[in-house]
């Protein structure tokens, strides 16, 4: 994973609560044997129209809304299924964070091992967000604050874990090897 | 020691390495279950970085979700749905004898679905940890292990490893007590639960189900209950192990045997929440009060009893619901026509599940115009269903009776419904396009599924029932 520290980029939003993963990837494209090439299937039946061309009226379709990297989310985003196709999607798609007042558990957890930066934000700042597509953000996770253009900021909580990973760009699965000795030891007593 | 619930005793007994401030806890998986749609990419992580499957004695996995449910062809050919869905189910085999994981594939007797198969086999027990690259994990935590669905990412940390990072999550008691009125079962109940605390409910949580209602559960009820614990939001439900949990598990292939046996069950009648432990969250419910509930709307939360009143809806989540779902505020559901009833799913295809659907369609006809399909959970469940001869009674029906797997759950098999159609469903997630692009759901029991085919409208089980009752 690329350390990540600072990422700035529009907003686009989709203020509907509780979109689920099968909206954000449905399962028909879950055949798949590789992470890449999801992007063109995200939002799959919302973003397009039935005989294939772009629904107008999908959020992300707008012209403002194309090439933002921060998705700013309605609550509960991310429920449903623990498909890691749906961050691989979204990142694929050219989302880099998501920006919710909450994101399901196993979602959020796949998000940021992915490097897709899933943050919880206040109820207030959430409804701020949502009325205020477009606006320039700078996401800092050193920090955890996100900058809004007025030099104000909004600070969000990150499990510690998380940020070292994303910061540093530490792979976890070499981090848990690393404790290696400490599995055999478990192992060892259990079994004793 | 302080008093410590059911799941602290079954967390602290699998910590490898304590959390601290900056690292999560190093969690131990005693049972890693596999399918083939999110492990292709786990097991090319192993080779991509030259890494062996630390312990495939914990690894298990079957063919449950691209899998077709109509047999061989007369060519021999099984009818997958696509290309990648044949190539998903053989790039599993491979993984499998790559790495010397035993497989339940196409020629096991104990091939279905991961949810179904885990307890059947006896490899589900109770003060276990248990993953799968599946959020319906939740349904193990029936037998009080603490089960849970993980990312594709974990699949390779737990194959490679057999641990995972873990924040510890907090807890939530849902305690319920009472009767369940005739005709009202588990599906309504946890309907009923998720109704009343939203599908976010639960986030952050590991949920207790307890009370007197939960202890009178069988185990393929306390299954259901917990199966839906992520409907709520809750990543894990757990139940803790009683008689009723040992009855069940004793005698089966991978339980333990002789006096193996009865050290295990000693070593499981701890696994109870000790009196005064404290929990995050309570909560409490009547079971009494419970109606057949269904959904009405798009995510398992909007549910409500049968005969209830539509609620009209309150932002632009709840209008986009309901002009996809075409409900009407200030009616109920009773009545609304029906085009599909799908019986099946890790919630709804066990035993028990066919035998109530089969009471209440025995001696009556799928209505005209309705499809009905009835699939069970597993190869066992099918063959114990066919010594039944519910098999019979479904067919005469003019209902399908289908080979084992996931099938119009996630529809990615093949099994679906048209844009559309209403589908009466014994599954656990009505989202937009969930059982096919446009396709229309309603969760309900196997008994409500099974009156709505034969009224070809969603109609209540009980008219049905009380008939046979007074036959």
């Amino acid at each position: 994973m690329k350390p990540i520290t600072i990422l700035r980029s529009r907003t686009a939003v989709l203020a509907d609560a509780n979109v689920d993963t099968d909206r954000i990837i449905p399962a028909r494209f879950l055949t798949t044997t590789v992470r890449g090439g999801l992007g063109r299937h995200c939002f799959q039946d919302w973003r397009y129209l039935p005989d294939g061309s772009d629904n107008p009226t999908f959020p992300l379709n707008q012209p403002a809304a194309r090439g933002c990297a921060i998705l700013v989310a309605g609550h509960n985003f991310g429920c449903g299924s623990s498909r890691e196709h749906a961050p691989w999607a979204l990142l694929d798609y050219g989302i880099q964070a998501v920006l919710s007042s909450e994101i399901a558990d196993i979602f959020r957890n796949n998000a940021l091992k992915n490097g897709l930066l899933a943050i919880v934000v206040g109820e207030a700042e959430h409804h701020w967000l949502l009325d205020h597509p477009g606006v320039e953000l700078g996401i800092d996770v050193r920090r955890q604050a996100i900058d809004l253009p007025d030099g104000s900021q909004i600070r969000f909580e990150l499990e510690p874990f998380a940020r070292h990973c994303l910061l540093e760009g530490v792979d976890q699965l070499g981090f848990l090897l690393q404790g290696a000795k400490g599995i055999d030891r478990y192992e060892r007593e259990r079994a004793a | 020691m302080s008093p410590r619930t059911l799941f602290e005793k079954v967390w602290n007994a699998h910590v490898v390495a304590a959390e601290t401030a900056d690292t999560p806890a190093v969690l131990y998986i005693d049972l890693h279950l596999l399918h083939e749609v999110t492990s292709p990419q786990a097991f090319d992580v192993l080779r991509e970085r030259g890494l062996r499957l630390r312990r495939p004695d914990r690894t298990l996995a079957t063919l449950d979700h691209s899998t077709p449910t109509l047999p061989r062809g007369t060519d021999g050919q099984r009818p997958y749905a696509t290309p990648a869905a044949r190539a998903q189910v053989e790039q599993l085999e491979a993984n499998c004898r790559e790495f010397g994981v035993t497989l339940h594939g196409w020629d096991s007797p104990h091939r279905g679905i991961v949810h179904v198969i885990g307890p059947e086999l006896g490899a589900t027990q109770p003060g276990m940890t248990i993953v799968c690259g599946d959020s319906h994990t939740s349904t193990h935590g029936a037998f009080g292990a603490l089960a849970f669905g993980i990312g594709t990412t974990e699949v390779g940390h737990v194959l490679a490893t057999q641990c995972l990072l873990q924040r510890k999550p907090k807890t939530l008691a849902i305690q319920v007590d009472g009767t369940l009125a005739p005709g009202v079962g588990a599906k309504d109940l946890i309907l009923h639960i998720i109704g009343a605390i939203g599908v976010d409910g639960g986030t952050g949580h590991v949920i207790e189900y307890r009370g007197s209602t939960i202890e009178g559960l069988s185990m393929e009820e306390r299954m259901t209950i917990c199966n839906m614990s992520i409907e709520a939001g809750a990543r894990a439900g757990m139940i803790a192990p009683d008689d009723t949990t040992f009855t069940w598990l004793q005698g089966r292939p991978q339980a333990p045997q002789g006096s193996d046996w009865d050290a295990a069950v000693a070593r499981w009648r701890a696994l109870r929440s000790d009196p005064g432990a404290r929990y995050d969250r309570e909560l409490h419910f009547d079971a009494s009060q419970v109606q057949p509930t269904v959904t009405y709307g798009t995510h398992p939360g909007m549910a409500l009893a049968l005969g209830a009143s539509l609620p009209a809806p309150r932002n632009a989540q709840e209008q986009r619901a309901a002009s996809y779902m075409r409900y009407q505020p200030g009616q109920s559901m009773l009545g609304t026509v029906v085009d599909v009833v799908f019986i099946g799913s890790c919630t709804n295809a066990r035993l028990p599940d066919l035998r109530e659907a089969a009471r209440v369609l025995r001696g009556r006809h799928v209505a005209d115009g309705v499809r009905m399909l009835v699939v069970p959970g597993s190869e066992a469940v099918r063959r114990d269903a066919e010594a039944e001869r519910l098999h019979e009674v479904f067919l005469a029906a003019g209902a399908e009776w289908r080979e084992p797997g996931c099938s119009m759950c996630i529809a990615m098999n093949g099994d679906l419904a048209q844009p559309g159609q209403l589908v009466v469903s014994t599954s656990n997630r009505n989202y937009e396009g969930r059982q096919g692009k446009g396709a229309r759901t309603v969760l309900a029991s196997p008994a409500t599924a099974a009156a709505c085919a034969v009224a070809g409208a969603i109609a209540d089980p009980r008219t049905y029932l009380a008939m046979e009752a007074s036959a």
